[in-house]
């Protein structure tokens, strides 16, 4: 297993280090900079601006440079706030986005679970016909919509949270449901799908057979094997919630990375960019490795390879 | 009911191919036949509606925004603009964005898929590491990326298609905003092509080895008639339920891009355009929100009912109990 993970990681490094370089030439490739929208800067500026951040320097040089940099685990300063490293904007905002990933997550997981495993102990009654409905809404509301919805709902018509913002704890339910809902939603109907498979296996009869509680059966037996499509989705889905963090901190106004990211692309802060989504892929990448981990964990046929 | 007598229908000694199968199945399903239903009923409303709506730009800014009433049925936006209208110009360019990506997304993935799964070996492995590696990359990034960086050259395709002359003739000189949904096609389409690929490559490397591919071979079948009359239909059905199930899934992506302001530009809407100007007024005017959001959330459910029911009826494994 630690060879495993020894030879994951290492695969890695090449992976971001393809990462940064196409980011790197794409958004260098186009003409323009982050200082050309500026409003009428005199040329003599622009130049002592441009020498004092190295874009004088030919493409590749500045590339060989960043890369040393990135290396030494400095992603640079960034080109739109003066006097703030990229280092420092992602200690400040990165915070924010992971607890409002992770307070979804935990959305995701505690309604997605029991609806699944709920509507799979009871499958073909009005029960499961509630719950696989609901599933199947929640896939089809996204963020976008969800989340105005329930800002005009619980925010505006009857007053119990805050439109948007980030102080307070009650300001962290709307946007951890709105992120989590829909994840709910596809962690219910892959956890309905796994249990029926596992619910139809001889072992389960023969737990039954031998006098097994039907609660016992569900949670001790099936829910083992049951869980497994949703972790392998769990490496996807925390993707998906890191990006669609993005929507959620433009709604609620939250001071989050994901926004960050947003805003540094429309104003070209190259390093701002770079550094983010190098972040972003190395985190994908080793949560994947940790899904990997956790499958064969659960799923002992599965070997390491 | 229908289907018993149409399963009569078919003379006893043709028997039914798996098509016909696959199509009774899909009539069973009322999920899926009524998801069909509301997404053609959709696309025709789309497609032929703004003929005999008002325009979607026709501004009156005198009236306002109003609320859903006789003269517009769903109402009006800030500017004045039928709301109806908007919706149904905003799910062309939603549902002309869903096929087209799709449509890219499949040529890219069934191409890679299928050389891939027909070479085999080192080549196979090379590439089929490359789209495990793709898949863990964060791609909504890229293409946001994509989106921001790629729009002035689209700007600069833009202005010369509007110069483009043609013996005096310039036809295309009243286009808006082509390049931009150009641009959408292409960045979504590159992303979304990863799964079909694996499904494709998958099917591919089975149907390879099937014994009724040796049996024509070694009746002296050339390699063409094998692979177009043996393989090809075997592949059809995965493909087309992956594609029905993508064509939601880059709908989201695409109003996922318009809601962070990186969609298709004013005057044009897309869907999620008119959900992020909704979702900016909503607090006065909630039917700039609910409306089109509904109009949207419909589709998609419809489309993935759709899908659902295509992959049951087409879904080989599954029609054996």
């Amino acid at each position: 297993m630690l060879r495993f993970i020894a030879r994951r990681l290492l695969e890695t490094v090449p992976v971001l280090l393809i990462i940064v370089t196409a980011t790197f030439f794409m958004i260098r490739f186009v003409p323009g900079g982050p200082f050309t929208s500026e409003k009428a800067v005199s040329p003599e500026v622009l130049r002592n601006l441009e020498r004092a951040y190295h874009l004088d320097q030919p493409l590749w040089r500045q590339y060989t440079t960043y890369l040393g940099q990135v290396l030494h685990g400095d992603l640079g300063p960034s080109f739109k706030y003066p006097n703030r490293t990229v280092n420092e904007i992602i200690a400040d905002k990165l915070p924010v986005s992971l607890e409002l990933g992770g307070l979804a997550l935990v959305v995701a997981l505690g309604l997605g679970l029991p609806l699944g495993v709920l509507a799979a102990a009871r499958r073909n009654t009005w029960l499961d016909y509630v719950a696989s409905t609901t599933a199947m809404l929640g896939v089809c509301v996204p963020t976008f919509v969800l989340g105005p919805i329930l800002v005009l709902l619980f925010a505006i018509h009857f007053h119990g949270f805050n439109a948007s913002g980030w102080y307070g704890p009650a300001d962290r339910v709307l946007p951890a449901l709105t992120l989590g809902c829909v994840y709910a939603a596809y962690i219910a109907r892959l956890t309905r799908g796994g249990m029926l498979e596992i619910l139809g296996q001889d072992y389960i009869r023969t737990a039954r057979a031998k006098g097994a509680s039907e609660l016992q059966i569900v949670l001790r037996h099936a829910l083992r094997g049951g869980i497994l499509p949703v972790v392998a989705f769990l490496g996807p889905a925390t993707a998906g919630i890191l990006t669609g963090s993005f929507v959620i901190e433009t709604i609620f106004q939250i001071p989050g990375l994901g926004r960050e990211f947003v805003n540094s692309a429309f104003n070209r802060d190259y390093t701002v960019i770079l550094g983010t989504v190098l972040l972003y892929a190395a985190m994908i990448v080793l949560l994947n490795l940790v899904v990997d981990l956790v499958q064969v964990w659960l799923n002992p046929r599965l070997k390491f390879e | 009911m229908t289907s018993t007598t149409t399963a009569l229908a078919v003379p006893p000694d043709r028997g039914r191919s798996p098509w016909q199968d696959a199509w009774l199945r899909l009539r069973k399903n009322r999920l899926a036949v009524a998801g069909a239903v509301v997404v053609l009923g959709f696309a025709l409303l789309c497609a032929f509606g703004p003929f005999f709506a008002q325009s979607y730009q026709v501004q009156n800014l005198n009236l306002g925004a109003t609320g859903p009433g006789a003269a517009h049925w769903l109402g009006t936006d800030t500017l004045g603009r039928d709301l109806l209208s908007r919706i149904l110009y905003g799910g062309r360019i939603s549902l002309l964005v869903g096929l087209v990506a799709s449509f890219v997304a499949l040529v890219i993935g069934v191409t890679y898929g299928a050389i891939s799964g027909y070479a085999g070996g080192a080549t196979d492995r090379l590439m089929m590491r490359g789209v495990d590696i793709m898949f863990a990359l964060p791609f909504t990034i890229f293409v946001i990326l994509m989106m921001v960086f790629l729009k002035e050259p689209m700007q600069l395709l833009d202005a010369w298609l509007r110069n483009f002359d043609l013996l005096g003739v310039r036809p295309f000189a009243n286009l808006q905003g082509v390049g931009k949904i150009l641009l959408l096609f292409a960045a979504i389409g590159a992303v979304e092509w990863l799964t079909m690929a694996r499904i494709v490559r998958g099917q591919v490397l089975a149907i390879k080895q099937m014994e009724y591919i040796a049996a024509a071979r070694t009746m002296g079948v050339g390699s063409r008639r094998i692979i177009f009359r043996h393989m090809v239909p075997n592949l059809l059905g995965p493909v087309i339920v992956y594609t029905s199930l993508t064509i939601p899934a880059v709908m989201l992506l695409e109003s996922f891009l318009s809601f962070l302001g990186l969609g298709v530009d004013a005057p044009m809407s897309s869907l999620g355009t008119l959900i992020k100007d909704g979702a900016e007024k909503m607090e006065e005017y909630w039917w700039l929100l609910v409306f089109p959001g509904g109009a949207f959330s419909l589709t998609l459910l419809s489309l993935n009912f759709l899908g659902d029911g295509l992959r049951d009826a087409l879904d080989v494994r599954s029609s054996k109990d």
